[in-house]
Parts: C-alpha cells; sequence; structure tokens
C-alpha cells in the first residue's frame, strides 16, 4: 500500500480523458439533461408547492426557496455520485477503457482527474440546471448573489466526485454502491438540512450533521439563493475542498493497488 | 531497441519473473512464449512501466523504463489480451480518441485515419458502433489503434487467440505487413504455428524464466528430432513395448497416444504397417512439439 501512497502528480494530459467523456456525453446530451434533471426537480416542486402550503416561512424563506436551495446542493451530490460511481466504474471494470488509456502515455493519475473534472462539470451543469429553475420561479433574493451558486456547485461535485472515486476503487461490482447510497448519501440528504432545518434534529444529530460535506454545502447555497453572505465562507469551502481532494488522493492510491499490479 | 536484463517481480512470495534477460533488435518480430502463468504478461506489463520491477533494468529505445515509462509509451504501439475498445464510440472514433491520449492534435490523428481504416480493412465500417464488428474486425481495429501514434515498437498480448482461421490469417498479413515497414514487434502467443510463422527469434518462458531462446528453425533442429509419428488405436502399449525403443529416438506416452520422435520414419512406418489395428499421424516436427518437451506436458491453470 505505502507504494501506492504517493502523491498525485497533476498535469494537464487529463484533458484527453475529460474530453473523451464529454463527446460521448454530448451524443445524449438531451436526455442526459432530462433525466438528470427530471427527479429533483418533481421532489422540489411536489413537495415544495405541495408541503409549503401547509408551512409557514421555514428559517425566514418560503418553503419552496428553502427546499430549491437544499436541492441545489443535493442534486449536484446526486449528479457526481452517479458519474463516479456507476459511469466511471463502467469505464474502468466493464469496458476497461482505463486500461486502454493507460497503455498510452498516461498515468492514473491523469486518468482518475479527467474523472474527475467530469464529473464536476457534469454535476456543474446540473446544479445549474435547478439555478436556472430558482430564476425562472423568482424564488431568489438577489439575481447577482445567486451567481455565486455557480462556483459553489462545482465545489460539490469536486467534492463529492472525489469521495466517490473511493468507492469506485473498492467495489467489485455495481451492487456494492448500494451500500454507498444507503450508508453515505441517502443519511446525508436526511441530516444535511435539505428537507428541513438542521436545528429541528436532536443535539447529537446535530453535531454529526456539522461534519458532513453536504450541510457545508447547503450552508454555503442557501442563504446566496435568499441575498445573504453565508456565515464562515472559508470553512465550507475547505470542508468541501478537503472531502474532495482526500477522497482523490486516497481513490488514486486505492486504485493504483487494484489496476497496477 | 529492447533490452532486458536481470528483471524480478514478486507477488507476494511468489517469483512471476525470475530473471529475465532479452534483446530485441531493430525491426525484428520477437516471440514471447510460454504456457498460462509463465509471466508474459506480467512482463509485457513491466516493459510498458505500468508495474515496477523488483530488479533489474529494461530499455526501450535507449529509454529507461520505469524511470521514464511516458516518454517510452509514446514509442510503444500495444494491442491487449483482451479487447478494451470504447465501445461508446465508432470505429473512426476510436482511433481520433485515442490519437489524443499520445497528445496529438485532432487535424495529425485525422489525416492518419483513412490510411489506419485502410490497413485494418474497415474503411466501409468507419462509422459503425463497436458493437456492430466481428471478433476479426475487433482486432484489427486494435491493431490500428495501436499504429495511431506511428510506433517504433509494436506489443502484441496472444493478438489472435478466440479468432478463426480467416480473421488469424487476415492478422497475420497486417503483422507480415508491419514487419516489412521495418517495424519491431513482441509478440506473446500460444499458437505455435504463429511464433513459427511470425517471429524472426523467439523465448519460451516457463515460471518466469526464459528455458530456450532462438530463431524458430533453428530450435526445431537443435531440440528435437526431424519426425513424429504420432501412434494410436488399439494395441498401442504392444507396439510400444514391441517397437518403440528400436525404431523412435526419443517417446512419449500422453494418454492413449504414443509420440514417436524419429530420425526415420520411414522404418517407424514400416513396423506401424505390420499391425493394422494401429492408426497414426506422420508429420514433421514443429514448434510446439520443442516446447512441450521443454515445458512438460502438464496443465496450467
Amino acid at each position: 500500500m505505502t507504494r501506492h501512497l504517493q502523491l498525485p502528480r497533476l498535469s494537464w494530459r487529463f484533458i484527453p480523458v475529460w474530453q473523451r467523456n464529454y463527446l460521448v456525453w454530448k451524443k445524449l446530451a438531451i436526455p442526459s439533461i432530462l433525466g438528470n434533471l427530471a427527479d429533483p426537480m418533481l421532489y422540489m416542486l411536489g413537495l415544495g408547492f405541495g408541503l409549503g402550503s401547509l408551512l409557514p416561512d421555514v428559517d425566514g424563506m418560503s418553503y419552496l426557496s428553502f427546499l430549491a436551495a437544499g436541492t441545489v446542493a443535493y442534486s449536484t451530490m446526486n449528479a457526481a455520485t452517479f458519474e463516479v460511481l456507476y459511469s466511471s466504474f463502467s469505464r474502468m471494470h466493464v469496458q476497461r477503457t482505463w486500461d486502454a488509456i493507460l497503455n498510452a502515455p498516461m498515468t492514473l493519475d491523469d486518468v482518475m482527474l479527467g474523472e474527475l473534472t467530469w464529473a464536476t462539470s457534469k454535476s456543474l451543469l446540473s446544479g445549474v440546471a435547478i439555478l436556472a429553475v430558482i430564476w425562472g420561479l423568482g424564488l431568489f433574493g438577489s439575481f447577482w448573489m445567486t451567481l455565486w451558486i455557480i462556483p459553489v456547485v462545482a465545489l460539490v461535485g469536486f467534492c463529492f466526485g472525489g469521495m466517490g472515486l473511493v468507492m469506485n476503487a473498492v467495489s467489485p461490482s455495481y451492487d456494492f454502491f448500494l451500500y454507498y447510497f444507503t450508508l453515505v448519501i441517502t443519511p446525508m440528504v436526511l441530516l444535511c438540512g435539505v428537507f428541513f432545518p438542521v436545528s429541528q434534529l436532536p443535539p447529537l444529530l446535530q453535531s454529526i450533521s456539522a461534519w458532513l460535506p453536504l450541510t457545508h454545502a447547503i450552508d454555503l447555497a442557501r442563504p446566496l439563493v435568499i441575498g445573504r453572505v453565508p456565515d464562515s465562507v472559508a470553512l465550507h469551502v475547505v470542508a468541501l475542498l478537503v472531502y474532495g481532494g482526500l477522497g482523490y488522493v486516497i481513490a488514486l492510491a486505492l486504485t493504483r493497488r487494484r489496476l497496477l499490479k | 531497441m529492447l533490452n532486458v536484463r536481470g528483471l524480478t517481480k514478486k507477488y507476494g512470495d511468489t517469483e512471476v519473473v525470475r530473471g529475465l534477460d532479452l534483446t530485441v533488435r531493430r525491426g525484428e518480430c520477437f516471440g514471447l512464449l510460454g504456457p498460462n502463468g509463465a509471466g508474459k504478461t506480467t512482463t509485457l506489463r513491466l516493459l510498458l512501466g505500468l508495474i515496477e520491477p523488483d530488479s533489474g533494468s529494461i530499455e526501450l529505445a535507449g529509454i529507461p523504463v520505469p524511470q521514464r515509462a511516458r516518454e517510452a509509451r509514446m514509442k510503444i504501439g500495444v494491442v491487449p489480451q483482451m479487447d478494451n475498445l470504447d465501445p461508446d464510440f465508432s470505429v473512426r472514433e476510436n482511433l481520433l480518441a485515442y490519437g489524443r491520449y499520445f497528445g496529438m492534435s485532432k487535424a495529425a490523428v485525422a489525416a492518419r485515419v483513412p490510411g489506419l481504416l485502410e490497413f485494418a480493412g474497415l474503411a466501409s465500417k468507419a462509422d459503425a458502433p463497436i458493437a456492430q464488428l466481428s471478433g476479426g474486425m475487433k482486432r484489427r481495429l486494435t491493431l490500428a489503434r495501436a499504429l495511431v501514434h506511428d510506433p517504433d515498437i509494436l506489443f502484441l498480448d496472444e493478438p489472435t487467440t478466440g479468432l478463426d482461421p480467416q480473421a488469424r490469417h487476415l492478422i497475420w498479413q497486417g503483422l507480415r505487413r508491419l514487419i516489412a515497414e521495418g517495424k519491431t514487434i513482441v509478440l506473446t502467443t500460444h499458437f505455435m504455428d504463429e511464433a513459427e510463422r511470425l517471429t524472426d527469434r523467439l523465448a519460451i518462458l516457463d515460471h518466469g524464466r526464459i528455458v530456450v531462446e532462438g530463431a524458430p528453425r533453428a530450435l526445431i533442429e537443435s531440440h528435437i528430432e526431424p519426425a513424429v509419428v504420432e501412434v494410436f488405436g488399439e494395441g498401442v502399449a504392444d507396439w510400444t513395448r514391441h517397437h518403440a525403443s528400436k525404431v523412435c529416438q526419443r517417446f512419449e506416452n500422453v494418454g492413449e497416444t504414443l509420440f514417436c520422435y524419429t530420425r526415420n520414419a520411414d522404418s517407424v512406418i514400416a513396423t506401424l504397417q505390420a499391425t493394422p489395428a494401429l492408426r497414426y499421424v506422420h508429420r514433421p516436427s514443429n514448434l510446439e512439439d520443442v516446447f512441450l518437451k521443454l515445458t512438460g506436458r502438464d496443465l496450467r491453470d
């Protein structure tokens, strides 16, 4: 393991890997975007209007705005996670696309950075699509402020892309990813304030929630939706960078062990 | 072109490659033969710098590997054992995408694509999805893909495994063309006829070591009697007892068949004809006989 645990050597050679994924995606872009959007949009609008009509303002905003801000972070997380789990796994394990690339003058560092930046790009698109709905429905406080959501979404994509790559590295098959969803992703959706404020949770769960990356993502996105500057921006940004960066480094070491033997 | 000295690789306690020395000259087609698990694929992965040796040195076109593997791989084309064409791309897109991994500009790859498609006999399939290709077509495309950056040396890992005879002959034609163009080729295979047909020199690898090395003809001449008579049918045991040691220089019982290696097949056949119940095949000895003599007949899994 120590042999595989070297720091990543980053280079611009990841671009052809990113480009490969982009060109494949482009062939099916429209159904892919719709497929990515339908689910979060239905939840957001269904719960937002349905449940929202029963609720008073939540944390000083309409429930629909509250939920929209959560959905931006949550759908970005999902888009990145699905990409590096199922899609990257297909390329690595099933189609052996990574093996083919590694026979060219490319390293695993390049390949996985390409995958990570691609997952980030794809999830950026998901997040921005939800943002477009927020704009369309006028759910925001200040339009200019909401533009900051774009870099936040990219950061969230990077964070969950990096984390998901760790699962990709250790998974024997697609079935394994279910554990990650039931044990990591779903609890996070419930604990991190997507549907209701974290302050409604018992203190123990609140303190767990404070450590989870989705909480940091939502703490950045939600104030921006209603036109406020988020509190402790640096903390949230650093947390998301550390989760994603550490994920990438660990995933790289584990994948080296898996493939380069 | 390729210089390997004292190469070793261990996995846990198992030494997969044990002190390998190899020299492949420019323009040569070199075969790496061996039973399953002999260390062929591990050796190729070491040569590519994908894994690090425990000891020994590799120099590819003067470039040390794995220290400067990336540079070395610019000069190598690889045809892997298992097809890993990109199923999300068409035939042409596969070549275009692969060229980019070598840092080639889109225009530079595009300029090479027609020639490569012609080489692979896939010009009419340029826009076909990979799923529509036959096994032989896929292999030919993989070979063309390995040439996208015009490498000096090609590594082929069992290039014709799983292909029908027609498809194999087409691959062989392609490889001969490349040899004629002066490409250096390193080929692993366990088809002896393939090695006999294509390689200038070959090494037989077993348990991570080179057992023997030389030109195919020379190996056959120096290691084995010129003719083989395979005897089978009722009464093999009797015939073996009474005649084998007299007319065969060397013989071997494998199941119900007797392999009689001889310098004088006529006298073997004469005694066989006296026993009509016996059936036999008389043939010149080949590389497979050398291979089996040196690596044994035990199954390797």
